[in-house]
């Protein structure tokens, strides 16, 4: 294993990756990579495969075609490098379980089978919720958390793994000011030690003030890089088409050339109307 | 007095029911928790398909073999129902449907066919007969031991150690199933062997309680226990108390009514489910109107705080101020006033001075709380 190394200074490397979800593929055939020590956000409109795209990197779904790398070797291989917060939504919190009992779940994989945590791993689970604020309500059920403190579990659940790569799918949605606040300022306290942060992010706004990487994604990659030479107005309009209009207002117009600025205005108005069924497919017939 | 135990048929008949009732609450409780516990009533239908068949061929109805023979029906119920569902032309809850009263059916035609005069009949394996485990013993270490006492242990002891080596593995899969996954707990694997299990319960079951009544034991029992607790070890423990307590009633009150003794059993899962939903210490009817009552008092005494903070040194503090003015203007009753001000001088948020309800510095905090949330 240790003898075959494939793009070992790259964090991640994704080659020819084509995913499929339900019988469907909505990724095809993806390149990317993701250099160590940088807070990486995905972005792309609903339906562009970025939740997907994750599940696939953590083998949740199998690809139908390419691999995927971390430092230069299968996830198999680096499970215990990887630190994984799914969406909030994807578990049933009405679980009878505490704060504290959720964040020891992140030991368990370092664990490994059978053996049960004991002290050791309670102590490592409190001074993960104590770095996320939460350490006032370890024995609470997690049903009696706001959505904000349950994100911090989540989130504190992958600070004890102590890994060397985050993948985070939407940790911003729906929580409060606050909450996203002290989220960013974790993840960037992880990005300055070093480790790798990406991110499935939805709010365009906030791209350039969180993340210094990017990947834009619609089913293909649109673009990848650095934030400053990613984040351009033709790029988001190439990944987004009309419903580039409902995301932003000035942020994003006052980026783009006055050519930029005219059509997106014009498309605001004919997207205004369809905003609650822009679907992913109408967003891929737009951009193609 | 071991062998006055074994020979004992009230003992025998409560043993059976409790062990009936822990194997399957072991097993149940994930289930539930998982939200696929009605699978635990396709298995418990279909096994009747697997038993008739390893009847045909071996003659014998109940033994190690028999159970994972008539078991793996149930695993085939399972598979088949999601096999229609990955064709994506059926739902999953039509899928079970399609899948359970099929092999149910055939059980039941064979049953009728070749079957017709042995003692598993229709009746019985809709609802078993409890009554009677006493009666079917074998020689074990020159003791009678009843078959299904045999039976029932062994599927409680393998459940047991099932949940107790896998617990942290059972419960992550329950709870998060992507991130079981992506740890290399095969969360997939240990579904399957979950309801191998359950299968296996509820074939060694089955004499005892049939096909209908062993989904009570699996699904109402950890429900109950869900009410009454937040913690995934204590919904455990307190699923092996009901199931004792169900068992021992049940009985007690099917003798003195003279009815079926696993149908008064199953009934009394059913009255501690009832109980839990009444009076659970924090989930119960009682506890959250209580909660809810409490709620609206505190706010009452909050909201006179916030009152007396809006017209604190205003001209018209002498005509807002007052007790009078929470009826007057507030357009609260009597009672209601006379209640928010007591609650809020208990609590030190307000005082007296004449006719005058003076806010003191920590009641000045509360609604400066209320108010301003940002503030800090």
């Amino acid at each position: 294993m240790s003898d075959h190394l494939h793009e070992p200074e790259l964090a991640l490397h994704v080659e020819d990756l084509t995913v499929s979800y339900h019988g469907k593929p909505v990724l095809w055939d993806i390149d990317f990579d993701i250099p160590p020590g940088v807070m990486a956000a995905i972005v792309g409109p609903n339906g562009a495969g970025k939740s997907t795209l994750i599940k696939s990197v953590l083998g949740l779904i199998p690809p139908i075609a390419g691999h995927v790398t971390l430092f230069g070797r299968p996830y198999r291989a680096q499970r215990r490098r990887v630190g994984y917060v799914p969406q909030r939504s994807s578990v049933d919190w009405d679980f009878p379980t505490t704060a504290l009992d959720v964040v020891t779940m992140g030991l368990y994989g370092r664990l490994g089978w059978l053996r049960w945590p004991g002290r050791k791993e309670r102590r490592s689970a409190m001074e993960a919720l104590e770095m996320v604020g939460m350490q006032d309500f370890a024995g609470r059920q997690i049903s009696q958390l706001s959505g904000g403190q349950q994100q911090r579990v989540f989130l504190a659940r992958a600070l004890v793994q102590n890994a060397d790569i985050y993948f985070l799918d939407e940790p911003m949605a729906g929580v409060d000011a606050t909450t996203e606040r002290a989220i960013v300022n974790i993840l960037r306290r992880l990005r300055d030690e070093g480790k790798t942060v990406i991110v499935v992010h939805h709010d365009l706004q906030t791209v350039r003030t969180y993340f210094d990487w990017l990947l834009i994604l619609n089913v293909r990659v649109v673009a990848q890089g650095s934030v400053e030479s990613t984040y351009t107005a033709d790029n988001l309009r190439s990944a987004y088409g009309g419903q580039i209009a409902l995301l932003d207002s000035e942020a994003f117009i006052s980026r783009a050339g006055s050519e930029g600025r005219e059509s997106g205005h014009d498309e605001a108005v004919d997207t205004g109307a369809d905003r609650a069924d822009a679907a992913g497919a109408d967003v891929r017939e737009r951009t193609s | 007095m071991l062998a006055s135990l074994l020979g004992n048929p009230a003992v025998m008949i409560m043993t059976v029911g409790a062990l009936v009732g822990i194997a399957a609450t072991l097993v149940g409780t994930f289930l539930v928790l998982r939200g696929t516990s009605m699978l635990s009533d396709a298995i418990s239908h279909s096994i009747v398909f697997g038993i008739v068949i390893v009847w045909l061929l071996t003659h014998q109805q109940s033994g190690p073999v028999q159970i994972v023979g008539a078991a793996l029906t149930g695993i085939l119920t399972v598979f088949l129902t999601e096999l229609l569902v990955n064709s994506k032309r059926v739902k999953q809850d039509a899928a079970i449907g399609l899948v359970f009263p099929l092999l149910f059916s055939i059980g039941v035609l064979l049953l009728n066919l070749y079957a017709g005069n042995v003692h598993i009949d229709t009746h019985t394996v809709l609802l078993g007969e409890i009554g009677f485990v006493w009666l079917d013993t074998v020689t074990l270490g020159g003791y009678e031991v009843p078959q299904s006492l045999l039976s029932m242990g062994a599927m409680t002891l393998l459940n047991a150690l099932f949940v107790g080596l896998l617990f942290k593995e059972l419960k992550l899969a329950t709870f998060d199933a992507a991130l079981a996954r992506a740890l290399g707990f095969a969360p997939g694997v240990l579904f399957y062997a979950l309801l191998l299990l359950t299968s296996g319960t509820a074939v060694a079951a089955f004499d005892a309680v049939g096909a209908v009544l062993f989904v009570a034991f699996v699904i109402v029992i950890p429900s109950t226990a869900y009410l009454l607790t937040d913690r995934l070890a204590l919904m455990l423990a307190i699923g092996v108390a009901v199931s004792i307590a169900s068992s021992i009633c049940g009985y007690g009150l099917a003798v003195r009514l003279d009815v079926s003794i696993g149908g008064m059993m199953a009934a009394m899962t059913g009255v501690f489910l009832l109980l839990a939903f009444l009076f659970g210490p924090r989930y119960g009817l009682v506890a959250q109107a209580r909660e809810r009552r409490r709620q609206r008092h505190l706010n009452e005494s909050r909201n006179l705080a916030v009152h007396l903070y809006n017209h604190e040194g205003e001209p018209e503090q002498g005509e807002e101020n007052v007790a009078r003015a929470l009826r007057e203007h507030l357009l609260w009753s009597h009672e209601r006033s006379r209640r928010a001000i007591l609650q809020a001088l208990d609590a030190g948020h307000i005082q007296r001075q004449g006719e005058l309800l003076q806010l003191t510095a920590t009641g000045r905090e509360v609604a400066r709380e209320i108010l301003e949330p940002g503030r800090r």
